[in-house]
């Protein structure tokens, strides 16, 4: 192991964009509209493209000759990091789109501190995911908004929407050993700056779209542990079949 | 002796299997073919983190290279300098446009929240007012318009920075 907080950090940023990806891909062929089938597959791609990329190099940083399909399709479900948030169920199409925008407006200035990063590859890599992340925030910002301002029934819907996943927020700024390692070693940049520009993009959105904040701040964690929602065996079941039946099967 | 012009211009006739009007060269994913060791090394670069062309790519460049007599060359894939629209060549935007698809304009749209979309002119009868149906198409690079004046719906390869 060359470096194992650079290679946790990894697998995290990894399993994030890889689970997200996974889910948005359950919708080719069931969006309400065509374009948005289209839109929500094309985002399930870039996330994908992103996973693959960084488990490619969490792989190098091992250094035990595991590459993007190993990491990400036959490891079991403790050994998954990612945060509860992108592991939850599709539900509507408001649901699916409160999700993205909470998890599209923290990615966008992580990736811009993380083009910084004195990590050559990491840098390289946060700088081809942002361009295509700006699209995304922008796609699922202006759908909140259309449904939050939209009618009675759009409304209320996706308040619900917020209100459900309002809880699992918080996790994206969860930090420990592994942030302040590679802080103090150089590699991330100062990152104490994403929870005021996320809270300043959400509340901008918010306040277009009518909707409101949940007073309950009840927070659920643990996805950065391994320890995840009843929903993940599930997922992984679809996500990792051909693997798991055809060991070593390539495309 | 074979010469990096060379390769360039036997890479021209490799297509992008997703919009088969453009090279691998005017798309600006070449990024430099070096001979090392007796062997040509071809760097790429990816214009999506998924796009799904990139392994046609790279196979279709190898495909080519052993046609014209080369069989030990391989391909590799960076990540850096990012690619963005404005590695397409002026001969590839043409290109494009003739091929019913709107190059990029030299402008963000994604930028700023609630930005208006950026004005995209018809590839058919070069009229600005268009409308942005969808702003993903049918490729990752791709963004849906359609012509309020002449109708015609149209793809946008929208800007990448």
């Amino acid at each position: 192991m060359k470096n194992e907080a650079l290679f946790r950090y990894l697998l995290r940023l990894g399993d994030d964009s890889l689970i997200l990806g996974q889910r948005l891909a359950e919708w080719c062929g069931h969006g309400p509209i065509l374009e948005e089938d289209i839109a929500m597959t094309n985002i399930s791609l870039d996330l994908i493209g992103q996973a693959m990329n960084i488990l490619d190099y969490a792989g190098v940083i091992e250094d035990k000759g595991r590459d993007c399909d190993k990491l990400g399709l036959l490891r079991l479900e403790k050994e998954y990091t990612n945060v509860l948030l992108v592991e939850q169920l599709n539900g509507d199409f408001g649901d699916t789109l409160m999700r993205q925008f909470l998890f599209d407006a923290f990615r966008k200035p992580l990736y811009e501190r993380l083009v910084h990063s004195t990590d050559k590859q990491l840098a390289a890599i946060a700088d081809k995911s942002l361009k295509e992340t700006r699209y995304h925030l922008k796609h699922s910002s202006e759908w909140v908004i259309r449904l939050g301002d939209g009618t009675e029934e759009s409304h209320s819907r996706i308040q619900n929407s917020l209100d459900n996943l309002w809880r699992y927020a918080d996790e994206l700024f969860y930090s420990d050993a592994v942030d302040s390692e590679l802080t103090a070693s150089g590699i991330l940049p100062d990152l104490s700056g994403i929870r005021a520009e996320w809270d300043s993009t959400i509340n901008v959105v918010f306040q277009q779209a009518t909707l409101e904040i949940p007073a309950n701040n009840w927070k659920f964690g643990g996805g950065r542990l391994g320890r995840h929602s009843e929903y993940f065996g599930h997922l992984l079941s679809e996500l990792q079949y051909m693997q798991r039946a055809y060991p070593n099967m390539k495309w | 002796m074979v010469t990096k012009a060379q390769i360039y211009d036997w890479l021209e006739e490799v297509s992008d299997p997703e919009i088969p009007v453009l090279s691998v060269i005017d798309l600006g994913v070449v990024r430099n073919a070096q001979f090392i060791n007796g062997d040509w090394l071809i760097t790429i670069t990816p214009t999506y983190s998924g796009c799904p062309a990139m392994k046609t790519m790279e196979e279709d460049i190898l495909s080519k290279l052993k046609n014209k007599g080369i069989d030990s060359a391989s391909v590799k894939l960076v990540l850096a300098p990012a690619w963005t629209t404005d590695w397409l060549s002026e001969n590839g935007r043409n290109k494009l446009r003739e091929y019913g698809i709107a190059p990029p304009e030299h402008e963000i749209d994604k930028s700023v929240l609630f930005a208006e979309p950026t004005v995209v002119p018809c590839p058919k009868c070069f009229s600005r007012n268009s409308r942005m149906v969808s702003q993903f198409g049918s490729t990752a690079c791709k963004a849906l318009y359609q012509c309020n004046d002449c109708q015609e719906p149209f793809d946008y390869f929208k800007c990448l920075k």
